[in-house]
């Protein structure tokens, strides 16, 4: 089965079978961003409380396959407690690990960007282990499914 | 076992890519519904126009050009006797069957759909037969019907009278691209008609694998696309009636659609040109025709047989080996050979994923029909579609590699 093992990893099936931060906010006070991938169906939903520029809570919710699922949750222990900023670092640094930059994404960035741009310095920990979906092209767009809603999310919550 | 047996496991020759491997297993192609292999004999007609005679059709007075005519409208008659079209006129050469439902949504219902006409569509439409329809209903203020389905996969058309009360169109499915429904085509047609309807068919799943005769469908216009019955991609077939057809202003504009054009305007072309703007798609006209004569050598009762007893093998197969870790999504008898299915609650995208790594390729998704998903409860479904090639082996690896896939989750 080779390959597969490094796209199911471990720690990618615990977050599938065990989502963090499953459910769902209020809105508002949360922020509600939602994406789809419409090849496939899978949603995720993204509901962040904001307090000052911090990301005090975050709830995910949707369906969809193992990879896209894991990966919101992922993201949703990664970027809880974090500043919209450190949020939108970890968000550029784990594109940057699939070897996809913003742009690529189609999400133009700012010259704020600038101020982000030590992301060598964030430590993707756990988010690592989705590095497998290199291999597997049609699966990139599972694994940064809930990431694109973050990047729209914290670009709405910025203009607030 | 009826008399028509085919044997498919030598019928796999015929077809180079099943000769392949994939991450080193012989590769089990169960996703026909989306697109069908080629056999040799389709792929060596489409070489020899380009080696042979490549030469643009209906204009040079010279030998090469005169065999591509030839032979592209040979492939219009094959198409024609294929499907018991009355007249060759009416084979119209699209891109494929959603070209051919946009042609008649554009051409047909813009003439002749005004602000409150309804159009009934079926809860097992494919996007192309819905999005079209969609656009002109918000154009034109239309309101959309739609029949729904019951829990066998079938039409429910316990209310088909009331439905079609001031309907114009009805726009229905041969035969599901998701649950292998087979439509009763014809009886929706004939209580349509009563009610002065026209009836626009997606024939895309029956073509390929039932014998089909428009006339006995009793529609009014048919659409297929020429991929998902061993043709080559790019070439799609709508078929109408010629009174129908003759009413209907042109689709797209350009050359080869008119008979004359002046700065004042234009005289459009006789049927079926009217509607072949353009060079058309030549070599894939022609590999169709290879297809339409390799369908009917093999003969379509064969095949629709074949497809038959592989089905019932492969439902009874996948439940007495996986027991109640299986959902089988819809349909009752009468069905084709496409089969959805959930497995544990394991998403369809893994399964596939897991699959292609045994050389098994099948779809997950939504499958082009969210309206149908939405009405099963279900985001996607994986989905196992059988075609002439495939046989009992398949099916086996099938059932063997989704027991493995359940190892992983
Ligand atoms: C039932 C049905 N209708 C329409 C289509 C559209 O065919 P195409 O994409 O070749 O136009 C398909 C195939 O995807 C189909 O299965």
């Amino acid at each position: 089965m080779s390959g597969l093992e490094d796209l199911y990893r471990e720690i990618i099936l615990d977050h599938y079978r065990t989502p963090r931060n499953r459910g769902e906010m209020e809105c508002p006070p949360a922020h509600r961003g939602e994406g789809f991938n419409p090849l496939c169906g899978d949603d995720v939903v993204l509901y962040i409380l904001a307090d000052g520029d911090t990301i005090a809570d975050v709830k995910i919710s949707g369906n969809g396959c193992s990879i896209s699922q894991a990966s919101a949750s992922m993201m949703s222990t990664a970027i809880k407690g974090k500043t919209f900023a450190d949020a939108k670092a970890i968000n550029k640094a784990f594109k940057k690990s699939l070897s996809l930059s913003e742009e690529e994404e189609g999400e133009a960035d700012s010259a704020e960007e600038a101020e982000t741009n030590e992301d060598n310095s964030v430590d993707l920990g756990d988010l690592q282990a989705l590095q497998g979906v290199m291999k597997f092209p049609v699966r990139i767009k599972c694994a940064t499914l809930g990431w694109n809603v973050l990047s729209e999310s914290l670009e709405k919550l910025n203009l607030d | 076992m009826s008399v028509n047996t085919l044997n498919s496991a030598s019928l796999k020759a015929d077809f180079p890519l099943l000769g392949r491997q994939v991450h080193g297993k012989p590769i089990v192609y169960l996703d026909s519904a989306a697109t069908s292999q080629k056999p040799r004999a389709v792929l060596e007609a489409m070489t020899t126009y380009y080696d042979d005679y490549n030469a643009n059709v209906h204009r040079g007075a010279y030998l090469i050009a005169e065999q591509s005519t030839t032979e592209m409208e040979l492939a219009r008659q094959k198409v024609q006797h294929f499907i018991g079209a009355p007249a060759q006129e009416e084979i119209i050469f699209t891109k494929n069957a959603t070209e051919a439902l946009n042609l008649v949504v554009n051409s047909w219902g813009r003439s002749n759909l005004q602000p409150g006409d309804a159009v009934l569509l079926s809860l097992l439409e494919h996007h192309s037969n819905i999005v079209p329809w969609h656009i002109l209903a918000k154009e034109r203020d239309l309101e959309l019907r739609w029949i729904s389905v019951g829990d066998d996969g079938h039409l429910d058309l316990s209310n088909l009278d009331k439905l079609l009360d001031g309907v114009k169109v009805v726009g229905i499915s041969a035969m599901s691209n998701v649950l292998g429904t087979v439509v009763p085509v014809r009886a929706i047609a004939d209580a349509a008609h009563e009610r002065g309807a026209v009836v626009v068919c997606d024939a895309c799943q029956l073509v390929p694998h039932r014998a089909c005769d428009v006339i006995e469908l009793g529609v009014d216009f048919l659409a297929f696309s020429g991929h998902k019955m061993c043709g080559p991609t790019g070439i799609g077939v709508l078929w109408g009636r010629r009174e129908l057809l003759e009413e209907m202003p042109p689709f797209l504009g350009g050359g080869e659609m008119i008979l004359d054009v002046s700065t004042e305007g234009f005289l459009p072309n006789e049927l079926p040109w009217k509607f072949e703007a353009g060079t058309p798609p030549i070599a894939e006209t022609i590999g169709l025709g290879a297809a339409v004569d390799y369908l009917t050598d093999i003969g379509m009762e064969a095949i629709a047989d074949h497809e038959e007893s592989l089905t019932a093998y492969a439902l009874k197969t996948l439940e007495d080996r996986l027991g109640e870790s299986i959902v089988i999504h819809g349909a009752a008898h009468p069905r084709g050979g496409t089969i959805s299915f959930a497995y544990r609650d394991i998403h369809p995208h893994d399964i596939s994923q897991i699959l292609d790594q045994h050389g098994i390729c099948v779809r997950a998704g939504h499958h082009c029909a969210k309206p149908l998903m939405r009405h099963l409860g279900v985001t996607a479904t994986a989905r196992a579609s059988l075609y002439l090639y495939n046989t009992e082996s398949d099916i086996d690896c099938l059932a063997y590699a989704l027991n493995e896939t359940a190892a992983f989750f």
